[in-house]
C-alpha cells in the first residue's frame, strides 16, 4: 500500500481510536458471559440464612443443620470443654485466631458470641471434607476434645482452632450468625444486620 | 473422469494442494522407530473420543438430579450404550497413555528444540486443554467421586490470596458445587474444550508439516535434499507411514477393545469405585484420589506440607502442582546441549532422564495412595527430583559429553 499523500498521523489516530472503542466494547460484551457464571438469584435465594433454635441442646452435644449446602455445627460446650480451650494453645497452628477465618465479633478465645455455644461450618480447611466429632477426646488422635478429619489426619480443638504439623492450614470457618432472643440462631446473618444478605 | 474432477476442485478448493502439502508429499524421516506411533494414535484417540462423545451427549442428562440415573440408564438401557460409554471412558485413560508416551519420545530425542518449540508449546497446550477436558468430563457422571474430586480441585483455587474465595464461588456458581457447576462442565466438556482441543490439534500438525519431523537422530533431514528437492533421508508419509501407522492402529485397537471388554474399571484405576453411588455431599469417600494421569500432580501437591518464607502450605502445594506443568513449556530453552537425540547425549542426561521417570512414575503411584509420613517424605524426594531435571538442564546439559552427530539418519 502505497503511503503517498497520506496523513499517517491522522491514520495512526483513527487506528488507535478505532481499536480502543472496540475493545471496550468487547469489554462490555464479555460482562454478561463473565457475570452468568456468578450464583444466581435462584442460588442465592438457597444460600438464604437458617435458623436453628437450641433450648434443648444438652451441653456437650451437636446439632448439624445444612446452610448454603454445608454443614453448620452448633455445640453447646460444657465448661470442661472451655477450659481445654488454654491447655491446648501450644499444640495449635493460629491460637489466636489471626487468620480471617471467622467474623471480627468472633475473634475471640471461644470463637463465638455466647463463651459456650460454637457456631462453626463442619468442613475441613485442608481439602473440604467433614471432620468427626470427639466431644471425649477419644480415638487416641487428640489430647482434648475436637475434631478430627479421617481423610488426611488433620485436628481441630473443640473451637475448630487447627492443630499445626496436619495438613489443614487454617482454623475451621465460623459463619455469619446472630442470636434472636436467648436460644435462636439465625445462620447466615451478622448481628445487627436482619434480613440482609450476609457478606 | 476423475482427474477432470479434481481440476474442477482444486480450481475451487485447493484439495490437492492439502493433501500433498500434509500426506502425499509430506517427506518424513525414514528411520522412524515405535516411538513414533503415538503421534497418529492420538489422533486416533481424539477421534473416538469425539464420535463417543457425540453419542453420550445424546443420552446422558446435564442435571444433578438427572445426571447419574442417565448414566446408569445408557449402561442398562440403551441399545450398545455401555460399549460406548465404556469406549469413552477407556479412551480417556488410552488417551494420556499415548499423550504421556508422545511426550516422552521428544524428551528421548529432544523433539523441542529449535526450530520445533512452538510445537512444543502447541504440545503442552494440549495436554493442558486435555487435563481440563478430563477433569471437567469426570464430574459428569456424577459419582461420589466425581463430587468430591470437583471439591478438591475446585478448592485448589480458594488458595489463592485475595480473589480465591470469589473465583471458587464463579466457578461453581453456586455457594456449593452443584446442579450448576454440572451444567457449566457439561457445556464446558462438550463444546468448549473439544472446539479448543481440535483447534490445538491442528496448529501442532500445521507447525509440525512446516518444520518437519524430527527423528531418533536428531538430525535436520532437510539438511541435506537430493537432486529432486526432497531430503535424501525422508519417504513420502503416504503410502509408507499411513501404512505403518495402520500397523500401529491394529495393535492398539487390540490392547484397547482387551480393556474394553474385559477389564473397563481396570481394578479401579479407570472407574474409581465410589463412582458407583451417587454424589453426596455429606459422605466423603474414604480416601480421595483422582483418576491414574493426574496423580503424579497430585502427588506433588501434597508432597508440599510445609511454608516457606510465610507462603502457607497449601498455596505452595498448588503452585507447585501447576508449575509441574508449567515448566514444561520452557523446556526448549532449558536444554543447551550441542545434541538434540538421546543417542548422542552424555551419561548425565542419561541418568537424569532415567531419574525425572522413575520419580514420577512413584509420584503417579504416591498419589493413588492414602497419605503417611514415609509416603510424604518419597513424594517430597520425587518431587525435587522432578523438578531438578527441569531447572539443572542448563547447567548439567552444558557440560554433558556428547557424542559426534552422523551426517545422515541411521536405522
Amino acid at each position: 500500500m502505497s503511503k503517498e499523500g497520506v496523513d499517517v498521523g491522522k491514520r495512526r489516530f483513527l487506528t488507535t481510536a478505532t481499536a480502543a472503542v472496540g475493545g471496550v466494547g468487547a469489554a462490555f460484551v464479555a460482562t454478561p458471559f463473565v457475570k452468568s457464571w456468578l450464583p444466581s438469584a435462584r442460588a442465592k435465594a438457597a444460600g438464604a440464612p437458617v435458623e436453628v433454635n437450641i433450648a434443648a441442646l444438652e451441653e456437650g452435644a451437636l446439632v448439624s443443620v445444612t446452610w448454603r449446602g454445608k454443614p453448620v455445627w452448633v455445640v453447646r460446650r460444657s465448661p470442661e470443654m472451655l477450659d481445654t480451650l488454654e491447655e491446648v494453645k501450644p499444640e495449635l497452628a493460629d491460637p489466636e485466631s489471626a487468620a480471617d477465618q471467622q467474623p471480627e465479633y468472633c475473634r475471640n478465645p471461644h470463637r463465638s458470641i455466647e463463651p459456650a455455644v460454637l457456631v462453626m461450618v463442619g468442613i475441613c480447611t485442608h481439602l473440604g471434607c467433614s471432620p468427626k466429632f470427639r466431644p471425649d477426646a477419644d480415638g487416641g488422635q487428640l489430647s482434648y476434645s475436637g475434631f478430627f478429619c479421617p481423610c488426611h489426619g488433620s485436628k481441630f480443638d473443640i473451637a475448630g482452632r487447627v492443630y499445626s504439623g496436619v495438613p489443614a492450614p487454617l482454623n475451621m470457618v465460623v459463619p455469619p450468625h446472630r442470636y434472636e432472643g436467648d436460644s435462636l440462631i439465625v445462620v447466615g446473618e451478622d448481628p445487627n444486620q436482619g434480613g440482609e444478605e450476609a457478606a | 473422469m476423475a482427474s477432470k474432477f479434481m481440476n474442477w476442485v482444486d480450481a475451487r478448493f485447493p484439495a490437492t494442494k492439502l493433501w500433498n502439502e500434509h500426506i502425499g508429499e509430506y517427506y518424513a524421516p525414514k528411520n522412524f522407530n515405535v516411538w513414533y506411533y503415538m503421534g497418529s494414535l492420538a489422533m486416533l484417540v481424539l477421534a473416538n473420543q469425539l464420535l463417543t462423545g457425540i453419542w453420550l451427549a445424546m443420552f446422558y442428562k446435564p442435571s444433578a438430579a438427572a445426571a447419574f440415573g442417565s448414566v446408569a440408564y445408557i449402561m442398562r438401557d440403551v441399545e450398545w450404550g455401555w460399549l460406548i460409554r465404556y469406549m469413552h471412558s477407556t479412551g480417556a485413560s488410552f488417551f494420556f497413555i499415548v499423550v504421556y508416551l508422545h511426550m516422552f519420545r521428544a524428551l528421548l530425542y529432544g523433539s523441542y528444540r529449535k526450530p520445533r518449540e512452538l510445537l512444543w508449546i502447541f504440545g503442552c497446550l494440549i495436554f493442558l486443554a486435555l487435563m481440563a477436558e478430563a477433569f471437567m468430563g469426570y464430574v459428569l457422571p456424577w459419582g461420589n467421586m466425581s463430587y468430591w474430586g470437583a471439591q478438591v480441585i475446585i478448592s485448589l483455587f480458594s488458595a489463592i490470596p485475595v480473589v480465591g474465595e470469589q473465583l471458587t464461588q464463579w466457578i461453581r456458581g453456586d455457594f456449593v458445587i452443584g446442579d450448576a457447576t454440572l451444567n457449566r462442565f457439561f457445556a464446558l466438556h462438550v463444546v468448549a474444550l473439544p472446539f479448543v482441543l481440535v483447534g490445538l490439534v491442528i496448529a501442532h500438525i500445521m507447525a509440525l508439516h512446516h518444520v518437519g519431523s524430527n527423528n531418533p537422530d536428531g538430525i535436520e533431514i532437510k539438511a541435506n535434499k537430493g537432486a529432486d528437492g526432497h531430503p535424501v533421508d525422508g519417504i513420502p508419509f503416504h503410502p509408507y507411514y499411513t501404512v505403518k501407522d495402520l500397523f500401529g492402529v491394529g495393535v492398539f485397537l487390540t490392547l484397547f477393545s482387551a480393556v474394553i471388554f474385559f477389564a473397563p474399571e481396570f481394578g479401579g484405576y479407570f472407574l474409581e469405585p465410589p463412582n458407583f453411588t451417587e454424589a453426596n455431599p455429606s459422605v466423603t469417600p474414604e480416601h480421595i484420589a483422582p483418576v491414574w494421569y493426574f496423580t503424579p500432580f497430585y502427588a506433588i501437591l501434597r508432597a508440599i506440607n510445609f511454608p516457606v518464607f510465610g507462603v502457607d502450605a497449601k498455596l505452595l502445594g498448588v503452585i507447585a502442582m501447576f508449575a509441574a506443568v508449567g515448566i514444561l513449556f520452557f523446556l526448549p530453552w532449558l536444554d543447551h546441549s550441542k545434541v538434540k537425540s538421546i543417542r548422542y547425549k552424555g551419561i548425565i542426561y542419561k541418568a537424569m532422564l532415567a531419574a525425572f521417570v522413575v520419580s514420577f512414575v512413584v509420584l503417579g503411584y504416591i498419589g493413588t495412595q492414602a497419605p503417611s509420613p514415609l509416603l510424604t517424605g518419597i513424594a517430597q524426594f520425587c518431587t525435587a527430583v522432578y523438578f531438578a531435571f527441569f531447572l539443572l538442564m542448563p547447567i548439567y546439559s552444558r557440560i554433558d559429553r556428547t557424542k559426534p552427530v552422523p551426517e545422515r539418519v541411521t536405522g
